[in-house]
């Protein structure tokens, strides 16, 4: 069995579910307590589609400000994006736009952008119309979906069109995308690294001391 | 009995406690794990260097606590998690309500928020508020402004202000790089032990933001608003200082220790020695359990003070999010390098062994050599036992002194000074609520401030009060602190010392990590 390997990413501001997302689809559990992630947790899960298996690595970003500058090491080389932005907070939905011009601008090779309205469950107080997001979402090349990673409504969706985008990136013009691992059978690809978080730029801060920093590669 | 008790501390001389031959200083080491400069002490010679008056605590020494209203504190950042939380039923959104009414109303007006024990305030040299302990800081514009104020008075005569004393309340300052921190506390606290504090709560933020970054964003705006960067991690600052609160680690600048029979705990060690060996830039890797240390392999050359420690602590110990899935943070570790991030790779061992490993690399390349490692080490760990042996400790309830066979004895801290580790035995009754805990260890930084004041160091203090007898004795090994019934005569107390110590000195490879391996 053909077995593809991708990386996924998930970007938002604090506090839209992230994290509660990814909880939500591996351990149908909701936490209430969830406290904010730390830098950024790392998943890994299999989807069987047809006769392929998608093996997802995600990267759960944390989405305080204070890690905004490393975010790259976890976007680069990403095939699929989870954009999540919270229905509720217009502020969130705004935050989306800096997040694609940075990705359209850091990654190169094409990848699968999934647009994701959070919070389903407080319609309510929605403050973001589901239209503009539609429409957002078309301009951008990205599929949408509104979910609710409380009530678990519409999150298996997300992942397997995830898995289906994945799919579609390996079979279509494969050599394309160079980031994207396919594999025959599954063995093969565990004994294989998985992809690594490169730095692509010098880090904006100065790395601990009493190690030489590698040398900087320039072409 | 309690106006005796410096009188008593003169009588008894050293020799009448030496019962223990010299030289068996239970859990000494030559090749100590951790750097052993006192953070307490830097901090009394930097205070030291302008003289205080501090005010003496009173012997008996019974902390005062504010009777707890029903309506605990209503913090901002409990409501701001709240009102961000994906969770929302109804109930929440009344409870957010209520909050919100709470925190609309002026802080100063309320009775509440006056009757706290201990305030911090942390503001920029601008003035702009960043942090209040107990209640939304930008309600105390004002507050902040006004200490500010006081501090830049002073400073504008080339001084520095460092302490305000209005009846049982002190008022700390110290300034620190852009910002400003400030105790307020009704407390017996001494002056340099609420420093002290300020100083963590300091280093707390640097570990988030590390010092070059806090630095340029002032260079770049002196009025930046530092909150932006917080979001989100005000709560490491909340539950640093109700750390500092309980767990005497903070005062005594040491690390405890998880028990474990040195065989386990060497073949732990040497698991992560020949798993991680081979990984470059890997710096250190720190093995924890219930807040305590089961073991710790550094690089060579490398040591990590434990000051850096308890800051690591304190992010296992509050972020539940790391129980969830392996982790990639950047954490600073101030005393190491405050200019510089390290990378850790965070995970619990596993399902059925909640202890909590740390791989600490400058290198941010190299989750996945470090993820591999780990399942390794996991592996390897099962394979012998040790993660059994570590459950075991860890599901243990701690030995106390009435089962070492003292009874008169309720209650000890030691701390071995070579190596920066200390042991304590459980709490047992009275000291089996909440308030007498916080009562005792009240009583400790009494004892501890002045065995330690710099005017006039003590080296052994006897004080019997009505609630207990207690006993401090620092030697240039190590600092002892007993708690014996109230009735236990000075005979007794030393002979149950002199026990205590060769108890302590039988199981010093258990209870303490005497050797330091590296990669």
């Amino acid at each position: 069995m053909k077995t593809v390997e991708g990386k996924v990413v998930l970007l938002g501001s604090q506090g839209v579910g992230k994290t509660s997302l990814v909880t939500m689809y591996l351990t149908k559990f909701f936490n209430t307590h969830n406290s904010p992630t730390i830098g950024a947790a790392y998943f890994t899960c299999n989807i069987k589609l047809e006769d392929t298996i998608i093996r997802f690595q995600l990267w759960d970003t944390a989405g305080q400000e204070r890690f905004r500058s490393m975010a790259p090491m976890y976007y680069r080389n990403s095939n699929v994006a989870f954009l999540i932005f919270d229905i509720t907070n217009p502020k969130t939905f705004v935050n989306i736009k800096t997040w694609v011009l940075e990705l359209r601008r850091n990654v190169q090779e094409k990848m699968v952008l999934i647009l994701i309205g959070n919070k389903l469950d407080l319609a309510a107080l929605r403050k973001v119309d589901s239209d503009e997001a539609k429409v957002y979402a078309d301009s951008i090349g990205a599929l949408y979906y509104e979910i609710s990673a409380l009530t678990n409504e519409g999150v298996d969706k997300v992942f397997s069109a995830a898995a289906a985008g994945l799919k579609q990136l390996a079979s279509g013009k494969n050599d394309l995308v160079t980031s994207l691992k396919i594999y025959d059978n599954l063995e093969k690809s565990e004994r294989e690294q998985p992809d690594v978080p490169l730095s692509e730029e010098p880090f904006t801060t100065s790395i601990a001391h009493g190690i030489e920093k590698k040398p900087f590669l320039c072409c | 009995m309690a106006s005796s008790a410096s009188g008593s501390s003169r009588r008894v001389s050293a020799e009448e406690v030496l019962v223990v031959e010299a030289g068996i200083e239970p859990g000494a080491s030559s090749d100590p794990i951790l750097l052993t400069t006192d953070s307490f002490e830097e901090v009394e010679q930097e205070l030291n260097s302008v003289g205080i008056d501090d005010p003496q605590p009173g012997s008996s020494s019974q902390l005062q606590q504010t009777p707890n209203s029903p309506v605990k504190r209503v913090s901002t950042f409990e409501t701001l998690e709240q009102a961000s939380s994906v969770n929302s039923d109804e109930t929440d959104e009344l409870a957010q309500q209520l909050a919100q009414e709470h925190l609309d109303c002026d802080p100063l007006k309320s009775k509440e928020w006056l009757a706290q024990n201990k305030h911090i305030f942390v503001l920029s040299q601008a003035g702009k508020p960043i942090y209040s302990r107990f209640s939304s800081e930008d309600k105390l514009v004002t507050v902040m402004g006004v200490m500010q104020a006081l501090v830049s008075f002073v400073q504008a005569g080339n001084d520095m202000i460092r302490s305000i004393h209005a009846g049982d309340t002190n008022f700390v300052f110290i300034v620190k790089g852009p910002l400003i921190l400030v105790a307020v506390s009704k407390t017996k606290e001494s002056v340099s032990q609420l420093v002290l504090q300020l100083t963590y709560v300091y280093n707390q933020i640097l570990s988030i933001l590390t010092q070059s970054q806090l630095t340029r964003v002032y260079e770049q705006r002196r009025n930046f608003d530092l909150r932006r960067l917080l979001t989100g991690s005000e709560r490491l600052i909340d539950h640093l200082l109700n750390f500092m609160e309980r767990e005497p680690a903070f005062l005594l600048g040491a690390v405890k220790c998880l028990p474990l029979q040195p065989a386990m705990r060497d073949s732990i060690t040497q698991t992560i020695v020949q798993t991680c060996g081979k990984i470059k830039n890997l710096v250190f890797a720190i093995l924890l359990a219930n807040n305590q240390l089961i073991t710790l392999v550094r690089m060579k050359k490398f040591f990590i003070h434990p000051a850096d420690l308890h800051l690591i602590q304190n992010l296992v110990d509050s972020s539940e999010s790391f129980k969830a899935a392996e982790s990639w943070t950047p954490i600073c570790l101030p005393r190491f390098d405050s200019n510089g991030f390290m990378h850790a790779h965070v995970s619990y061992l596993a399902e059925d062994c909640q202890a909590c490993l740390l791989l600490l690399t400058v290198d941010r390349d190299v989750f996945f050599t470090l993820s591999e490692a780990k399942q390794k080490i996991v592996e390897k760990l099962r394979r012998t036992n040790c993660l059994e042996a570590i459950n075991e400790s860890m599901n243990k309830t701690s030995i106390t002194t009435a089962e070492i066979g003292l009874p008169e004895m309720r209650h000890v801290l030691y701390k071995c000074k070579s190596t920066a580790q200390f042991w304590s035995p459980g709490f047992q009754a009275p000291y089996n609520n909440e308030k007498e805990i916080q009562r005792l260890i009240g009583c400790y930084q009494c004892l501890h401030h002045r065995l330690h004041v710099p005017n006039r160091p003590l080296k052994l203090l006897f004080q019997q009060t009505d609630k207990e007898t207690m006993l401090a004795w620092v030697t240039s090994g190590f600092e002892l602190y007993t708690t014996f019934e109230p009735l236990v005569t000075k005979t007794d107390a030393i002979n149950s010392i002199g026990k205590l110590l060769k108890w302590i000195k039988k199981e010093e490879e258990r209870l303490f990590i005497l050797s330091s391996p590296t990669f």
